[in-house]
């Protein structure tokens, strides 16, 4: 007999190591090495690095380009620009919201650091060198930085390349420089309730332009085979599946001819969904010299030309009876999405998500619109760290409850938990067309609330602002509550797509006859852990310990189609498949663990890692003892093998929530702020490795703390970006960053096969408010509304001296 | 561009190669010596995913010209564990505490902490916190690396004090 056969029940569940367990992580095991393979460790023989040309100004004329001292540096293969891509039809590339991006600037630059020409060369130094050496001849225009001028009559038209389009990718464009207006919800009901309410409020919430910044920037390396045909493209790929085929439809080469490998990644948080000109130029410059050609962005370039996120300006409106009962939500965006729309969003949602920005509460009439366009800023728009635009949303509607709290003189938590939407009430339709799947929002407030004595909090402000009034302490304490609901787990296929293919995912298995098993999904981690999860989902499906489950994605080669990782997708979408294809198995396992036991299939009943003969229960048949059976003896008829693939649409969202609460103290002099404390209590339904839970949650938070306070991509008016370095981009260090504590309430999804829900994102879209909310709660009772982030020292001193506190 | 022999000590082994005065000592350990331990997260002394320990001290390999590492002692991430694959505390503690999520800042702070708790062997968290304030960390929001150090830190100190008995 096994060992296996005399363990106790509790010991084959550790030995499992399946859901709900604080698994170790089995991809440390390299990288605490130094054995990570990223992007920029693989070397190809015979690999040449490209560089590129940018644009100094943010909008200009290209006159001409000579490229002639750079070619002759010794070391140089080519300078490739638009002249060179014109004709493979390669100068513009589509972007996943339906409009082109320019991969090389043709006519005109409509942002600093565009890329103007790609310079291929032997080593990083000369490619560096020689772009310094190509010279362009500019003639400058005036460019749009203010999102708020882009409309104005007889602003410059910025994209030529569409000029006098009056139809865009999302319906009818009303200025030149106007990408779309996207609708939805009650207008008339919305404008009623705001015209009939007791109490309105109105405030302009601005989110503005950061940079998901992961330690790891974008890099490419493409390897054109000339003989067989066939291109191999390595790159910083959140979505490699996808990238496949925009590869392919780009390039013409077919489908089955390119491997696009995505291998260890150094953080995405968004970054790493769009394609970008590098991966582009890396591609053609490997068509074109017959080698492989190595990209890799530097940290300017990272933060100045891929991927910024939110910059939306936020009009919000609330309608509410006197005693706090909100009866309307209407809000406007104004969207500046630079130069291109490049925004990573599903192709029916030009505004993400944005319409969940009726958040926890039961509001029963809702309306929102918002206004794209063009400035002289970056293309990206993606997803830092949230579901797509749900961070925006979370912050409006947070906002504005602290709002509208301080109108009715009402205390925001008060406030909160009388508009919740209630238990009963799920699954719950919201005025803006979502259904809720799950959710109990007063039990996570009131846990919050006991949990950090928030009375107590609320009794030493006052003592505190008192103290303050009498000139006795120079530090205001400002108390932040926020309450959000999360949209994840993009999606189902009914209204959730990219560039066409549906957003589900997939998981593809194989049972070893020894009784280990390799796991194949679309997904691909970023540094989420997914070689130690999925296992652990696969684990107590099948019965075979999470150690003896290997996990591999990245590779499109052997790795089932797949829509990526982002939008905290993975656990709801490719974890269900997951939990489906382990099903699948199971479904086999019972048949020919009847065949082995000579019983029919329904007197079994599973127990954690075998099949037992109810009634019977010392004749059983473990998973180890199936697998080999399934290779050698199988019952009547029965294919061969132990293998499955799921591909998983989920039937809706999953909507995570969680109630967090920041103390802050602000020292009046200086306009410095120091955390205090910060709670966050997270729901995301079934959990599935605790430990990698709170490790996400420490790090979204981390990342909210920098957006809140410290974080800008900002634009001076000639458009030169000011904040592009980590001299002047904030990322938080281990000093300045808060200590976290963590707290949970389950309550599962209740469609998603095992009941979770997906939590990275969750801390970066509940968190912002939180931070922000307490700061400007510091200077409430001097009638402070709003402050605008980021909350510097500097910001926050301004207001401290506007309110004569600085005296 | 003219070239010149370096030679150093790198994870116990002597090395040499041909560098140009302005290749960057990161430079010469990733792509001459094939040890991509070391990461550039920015090339401008930010970041710290560079960090490797130089003569002594926690060094950013990008601010660094492979010439001025001449003759000099260098340990990097894949020279922490011993010769028989054993981790080293610190790898360990990084391991148990979940000090880490994409991997990339790992040999970084790895190699920060190695110096750190040489001259310091049992700092408090908010001495780690300034220790380790030279390496940027986007994944983790820093908590369990604090509690990784500490790991690590204890089990070192209890095998120095084994070690004296
Ligand atoms: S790469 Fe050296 S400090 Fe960032
Ligand atoms: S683990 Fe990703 S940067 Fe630290």
């Amino acid at each position: 007999m096994s060992d296996a056969a005399t363990m106790t029940l509790e010991e084959r569940e550790a030995t499992l190591g399946g859901v709900g367990t604080a698994r170790k992580r089995k991809e440390d095991v390299r990288f605490i090495q130094g054995a990570g393979n990223y992007v920029d460790d693989v070397k190809l023989p015979g690999m040449v690095f490209g560089d590129f040309v940018r644009s100094p100004y943010a909008h200009a004329r290209i006159k001409s380009i000579n490229a002639e001292a750079a070619l002759a540096v010794p070391g140089v293969k080519a300078v490739l620009t638009a002249a060179d891509l014109k004709p493979l039809n390669l100068h513009y590339m589509p972007t996943l919201a339906g409009d082109v991006q320019a991969v090389l600037a043709e006519e005109k630059v409509l942002f600093q650091n565009q890329e103007v020409a790609f310079v291929i060369a032997e080593d990083r130094y000369i490619a560096s060198d020689a772009a310094e050496l190509v010279e362009v001849d500019y003639e400058e225009l005036p460019p749009i930085v203010d999102a708020f001028k882009a409309m104005d009559e007889g602003a410059i038209c910025l994209r030529e390349d569409i000029q006098g389009k009056t139809e865009g990718a999302h319906g009818a464009r009303k200025h030149d420089n106007h990408i779309f207006t996207w609708e939805i919800g009650d207008q008339e009901g919305a404008d009623k309730a705001l015209k009939d309410a007791e109490v309105t409020v109105k405030e302009l919430v601005t989110y503005q332009r950061v940079h998901p910044s992961p330690l790891e920037t974008c890099a490419s390396i493409a390897s054109m085979d000339k003989i067989k045909g066939e291109l191999t493209l390595y790159g910083t790929f959140q979505a490699p599946h996808v990238v496949r085929t925009v590869a392919s439809l780009l390039s013409g080469i077919p489908e089955h001819k390119i491997r696009v490998i995505a291998p260890d990644i150094g953080g995405g948080f968004g970054n790493k969904v769009g394609v970008y000109p590098g991966y582009v130029c890396s591609i053609v410059a490997s068509i074109v010299l017959g080698v492989p050609v190595k990209w890799v962005e530097d940290r300017i370039e990272n933060l100045s030309s891929t991927a910024f996120a939110r910059d939306y300006h936020m009009t919000g409106e609330l309608a509410a009876t006197k005693d706090g009962k909100i009866t309307g939500l209407k809000c406007h965006v104004l969207a500046d999405h630079g130069a291109f729309d490049a925004c990573a969003d599903p192709t029916k949602w030009p505004a993400g998500f944005f319409n969940i920005c009726t958040g926890s509460y039961d509001i029963p009439v809702a309306h929102v619109s918002v206004d794209g366009v063009y400035t002289n800023k970056a293309p990206g728009g993606v997803a830092y760290r949230c579901s797509f635009r749900v961070t925006e949303a979370a912050y409006m509607i947070e906002r504005m409850m602290d709002v509208l709290a301080q109108k009715l003189e009402m205390d925001p938590a008060e406030l909160r938990l009388k508009n919740f939407v209630q238990p009963a009430q799920f699954p719950y339709n919201s005025a803006l067309g979502w259904e809720y799947d799950s959710g109990d929002y007063p039990t996570a407030m009131n846990q919050m609330m006991q949990a950090v004595d928030y009375a107590g909090l609320r009794r030493e402000q006052a003592e505190q602002r008192e103290k303050v009034a009498r000139g006795e302490s120079r530090t205001l304490m400002g108390i932040g509550v926020s309450f959000f609901t999360e949209i994840v787990g993009a999606g189902p296929s009914r209204n959730c797509d990219i560039l066409g293919v549906a957003m589900f995912d997939s998981c593809e298995i194989r049972v070893h006859p020894t009784g280990s098993a390799i796991a194949r999904l679309g997904t691909k981690s970023q540094g989420q852990a997914h070689e130690t999860t999925y296992a652990q989902i696969l684990a107590t499906e099948i019965g075979i310990p999470s150690e003896d489950i290997g996990i591999e994605e990245g590779d499109t080669d052997t790795a089932p189609y797949g829509l990526g990782t982002y939008g905290s997708r993975s656990t709801p979408v490719a974890g269900a498949a997951a939990a489906r294809v382990g099903r699948k198995i199971r479904a086999k396992a019972q048949k020919i663990a009847a065949h082995l036991l000579e019983v029919a299939e329904g007197d079994l009943e599973w127990e954690i890692d075998r099949f037992k003969v109810k009634g019977l229960p010392e004749k059983e048949a473990t998973m180890k003892e199936i697998a080999w059976a399934a290779y050698n003896n199988l019952p009547e008829g029965m294919e061969p093998g132990l293998e499955a693939v799921d591909y998983y649409d989920p039937p809706n969202m999953t909507y995570p929530f969680g109630a967090y609460l920041c103390v802050a103290d602000i020292d009046v002099d200086t306009g410095e702020t120091s955390i205090r404390r910060f709670y966050a209590l997270d729901d995301c339904g079934t959990r599935i490795n605790p430990m990698v839970i709170e490790g996400q949650v420490h790090g979204g938070l981390t990342e909210a703390f920098g957006i809140a306070m410290g974080q800008e991509i900002a634009y001076d008016e000639l458009g030169n970006v000011q904040g592009a370095s980590l001299m002047d981009y904030f990322l938080p260090t281990a000093v300045e960053t808060p200590v976290w504590e963590t707290d949970f309430t389950v309550t599962p999804s209740p469609h998603h096969p095992i009941g979770a829900k997906g939590v990275g994102e969750s801390p970066n879209v509940g968190g912002v408010p939180a931070f922000s909310n307490a700061v400007i709660d510091a200077f409430s009772h001097l009638g402070v509304k709003h402050m605008p982030m980021p909350h510097t020292a500097w910001r926050v001193w301004q207001q401290c001296h506007e309110l004569g506190l600085t005296k | 561009m003219s070239k010149q022999q370096v030679k150093m000590t790198v994870n116990g082994t002597e090395v040499s190669g041909e560098v140009e005065g302005r290749t960057l000592l990161i430079h010469f350990l990733r792509e001459n010596l094939g040890l991509t331990g070391p990461h550039i997260g920015c090339e401008t002394s930010h970041c710290g995913a560079c960090t490797v320990d130089l003569d002594g001290r926690s060094v950013k390999s990008c601010t660094l010209f492979a010439v001025q590492a001449q003759d000099s002692d260098i340990t990097t991430v894949e020279g922490m564990a011993a010769a028989d694959g054993t981790l080293h505390a610190i790898q360990e503690g990084f391991m148990q505490e979940h000090g880490l999520q994409c991997g990339f800042c790992t040999p970084g702070m790895i190699m920060r902490t190695h110096r750190l708790l040489q001259e310091n062997p049992d700092p408090t968290d908010e001495e780690i916190r300034w220790g380790i304030s030279g390496n940027l960390c986007r994944c983790t929001g820093y908590q369990n690396i604090v509690k990784a150090v500490r790991y690590a830190a204890k089990k070192l100190n209890e095998t120095t004090r084994e070690a004296a008995e």
